[in-house]
């Protein structure tokens, strides 16, 4: 606490001081508990940087360096000849096409089960945010129940319903359980979301079309740009990683990117070629950054855009 | 242009009972008014009106057409809300064209109707803008033409003025007013605010606890009112409302205030004839007092408590019987009224209303 001075006229027309305390707004200095909080949140940061650095000087490397054995040194020649042949031509099991044959087909799994995931689940938060349907509070209990059911318990009989659908083995088999395993959580955040809007513009729309399908495309649809951005990164990434559910219900041919990577580095014969498999993990790591990259400013506003403006 | 009319409508919301065998019938081309304080019920009468909400029971017939469970689309409505609830995606054009677009219109027919509505509101140059770049009185504006170009007979209004302010409050209510006028629609407006009941209605329901009080024109409103609730409720300042006792004799009728006030009412159209020694609740109007003797169905000499000028009109308040009078007078006049001085007031004959102290009903 200090002390100010304040001048002022008073009604004679003379100057008098007068002095008040005031409280003047703390300094920011360095404490031991600041100091703390940084070398606890720089160790949380090297706690992943070593690995990935080690990773990625790894895949740079020639297997004559990494036999050396300095993991930490970096690469005397910098070559991209594990990359090249991570890409295309590492074997997995008796396949030497490399990882290009997993990326397609974990792009060619991505796509129906971003629409399929991201579809049903939309229009189910959809109706029941904004349309009277019977039972809703039961049913979003129970999506929310459903929501923390492991995946392996359920994994069985999973197997035996897609082998009914015939769909088992194929992309669809693999697209339709992302989709169903996805729909509790994403039900839960478009219904959330869509609470938001208004009723009166909901009213409104009900009295000028009624229509359940027009409301949704011509009004609600436009007006879910935010929250579409953070479910498809979600989703993505997830998708992306997965590996058990592309390993159960992918047959030959349409296991994705993650399953062919565990199969280059486990089944390879002869020599560990620890470059190969640095650049091929790398490789599978990278579509879900590069979305990050991209639309990373998007996905902090549509997490925080909270209710819709008109 | 249709007649609305509600038939024994009853709304319950789980245990609570809202609306309670409601009846009321708005004619072909009326300007109804809604009027009522929060949770009287008025919204929820309009949202029945529009299918917005289920009725419990009853029957809601628009023309000869019985609407009760008819799709809020198909009735023949068009709505404006408070909210404005404009589509915020789409352009002002977009919002307008909805509507239509679903109703499956030829698009001449609907592009004649959005520029024919654009015209009249006067929104033409805002028809690529989006609402989120519209001004209030902008928004309300579209709001209206989007339910203009339906061309339906009937137009819903829920407290669309609420978020103006004052002066575009004004400017608008005198254009849905002049709307009307040109276009006679039927057209039910809710509304708290008694001005604009008063100033665009050609028919009042004052609603309170889910009933209608009183269903009549303004001036029958404001002159006669039903009840004790009606009589409190319109006008500012409101009615003065005074506890007296009726004596009847001498070919004449008074009213006698504890105090020992006599006023005549020998004038008043009594629906019964009045008893002696009976209470009654007197409702005098701060409009019909007038300062200085003469003559006058009662004159009160009684202290100011203190006077107060709202630019082209003053109220006056005394002190009579321990409480406050409220008096409408003249600026010049207010101005010389010094608070602790007692003044002379009386009281036109023939304006003076009288309510049953036991039911609170006119007499």
């Amino acid at each position: 606490m200090s002390e100010i001075t304040i001048a002022a006229r008073n009604a004679k027309g003379e100057v008098t001081v007068s002095r008040a305390p005031y409280f003047p707004r703390k300094k920011k200095t360095i404490t031991g508990r600041s100091i703390a909080v940084l070398v606890f949140l720089a160790l949380c940061a090297l706690f992943f940087c070593i690995p990935l650095y080690v990773v990625v000087v790894t895949s740079f490397k020639t297997m004559d360096q990494i036999r050396e054995g300095a993991m930490f040194s970096l690469p005397y020649v910098w070559t991209l000849e594990a990359w090249d042949h991570a890409w295309n031509s590492a074997c997995s099991g008796i396949n030497c096409n490399g990882l290009k044959v997993g990326f397609w087909s974990s792009v060619s799994i991505l796509i129906p089960s971003l629409i399929l995931s991201i579809g049903i689940s939309m229009i189910t938060g959809y109706a029941l945010a904004l349309w009277n349907v019977r039972w809703a509070g039961a049913f979003l209990f129970i999506l929310f129940i459903c929501a923390f059911v492991p995946f392996q318990i359920i994994m069985f009989p999973l197997i035996s319903m897609t082998a009914a659908l015939k769909v088992y083995g194929s992309i669809w088999g693999v697209a339709l359980v992302h989709a169903v395993l996805a729909m509790p959580v994403l039900t839960l955040i478009f219904r959330n979301y869509y609470k938001d809007i208004p009723q009166e513009i909901m009213s409104a729309a009900v009295m000028d079309s009624g229509s359940f399908w027009r409301i949704f495309t011509e009004i609600i649809l436009p007006m879910s740009g935010n929250i579409l951005i953070v479910v498809l990164i979600m989703q993505i990434t997830s998708i992306w990683n997965d590996y058990l559910i592309g390993v159960t219900f992918g047959g030959p041919g349409s296991q994705p990117m993650t399953v062919n990577l565990a199969n280059l580095i486990t089944i390879s014969t002869g020599v560990t070629r620890y470059n190969d498999n640095m650049a091929a993990a790398l490789l599978t790591a990278i579509p879900p950054l590069v979305i990050y990259f991209f639309v990373g400013k998007l996905f902090v506003q549509g997490i925080t855009a909270g209710a819709i403006k008109g | 242009m249709p007649r609305v009319s509600f038939e024994h409508i009853t709304k319950t919301y789980g245990q609570v009972q809202v609306l309670d065998d409601l009846n009321l019938a708005i004619d072909d081309g009326d300007f109804l008014v809604l009027l009522g304080p929060s949770g009287c019920g008025k919204t929820t009468l309009l949202n029945l009106l529009a299918g917005l909400l289920d009725v419990t029971d009853g029957r809601i017939m628009i023309g000869d057409r019985d609407v009760t469970d008819v799709d809020p689309k198909d009735r023949g409505l068009a709505m404006v809300f408070q909210s404005y609830a404009l589509y915020p995606t789409k352009t002002v054009h977009g919002n307008l064209k909805f509507g239509l677009a679903a109703s499956k219109l030829p698009r001449e027919e609907i592009e004649k109707r959005i520029a024919w509505a654009a015209k009249l509101l006067q929104i033409e140059p805002l028809l690529n803008r989006k609402p989120a770049n519209l001004s209030g009185g902008q928004r309300q504006r579209v709001a209206i033409g989007r339910a203009l170009v339906k061309n339906v007979g009937v137009f819903l209004f829920d407290e669309p003025l609420s978020n103006l302010d004052a002066k575009l409050r004004t400017e608008m209510r005198l254009e849905i007013k002049k709307l009307h006028d040109t276009l006679k629609h039927t057209i039910v407006y809710v509304t708290h605010d008694q001005i604009e009941a008063m100033t665009m209605a050609t028919k009042i329901a004052v609603m309170n606890g889910g009933v209608i009080q009183q269903f009549g024109t303004p001036d029958d409103i404001y002159e006669r009112p039903a009840n004790l609730f009606v009589a409190s409720f319109i006008g500012s300042p409101g009615m003065n409302l005074r506890p007296a006792k009726l004596a009847v004799g001498g070919g004449k009728v008074e009213a006698v205030f504890p105090s020992g006030v006599r006023f005549d009412v020998s004038d008043y159209n009594f629906v019964a004839p009045p008893k002696d020694g009976e209470d009654v609740i007197a409702g005098l109007r701060p409009e019909h007092f007038l300062v200085g003797a003469g003559d006058g169905a009662a004159t009160f000499d009684i202290p100011v408590q203190y006077a107060e000028r709202t630019g082209p009109d003053a109220s006056a308040y005394f002190n009579f019987e321990n409480e406050l009078l409220a008096l409408r007078v003249d600026p010049d006049i207010a101005a010389r009224l010094k608070p602790g001085e007692h003044a002379t007031v009386r009281y036109l004959r023939g304006k003076a209303n009288l309510f049953d102290a036991r039911s609170g009903q006119r007499m």
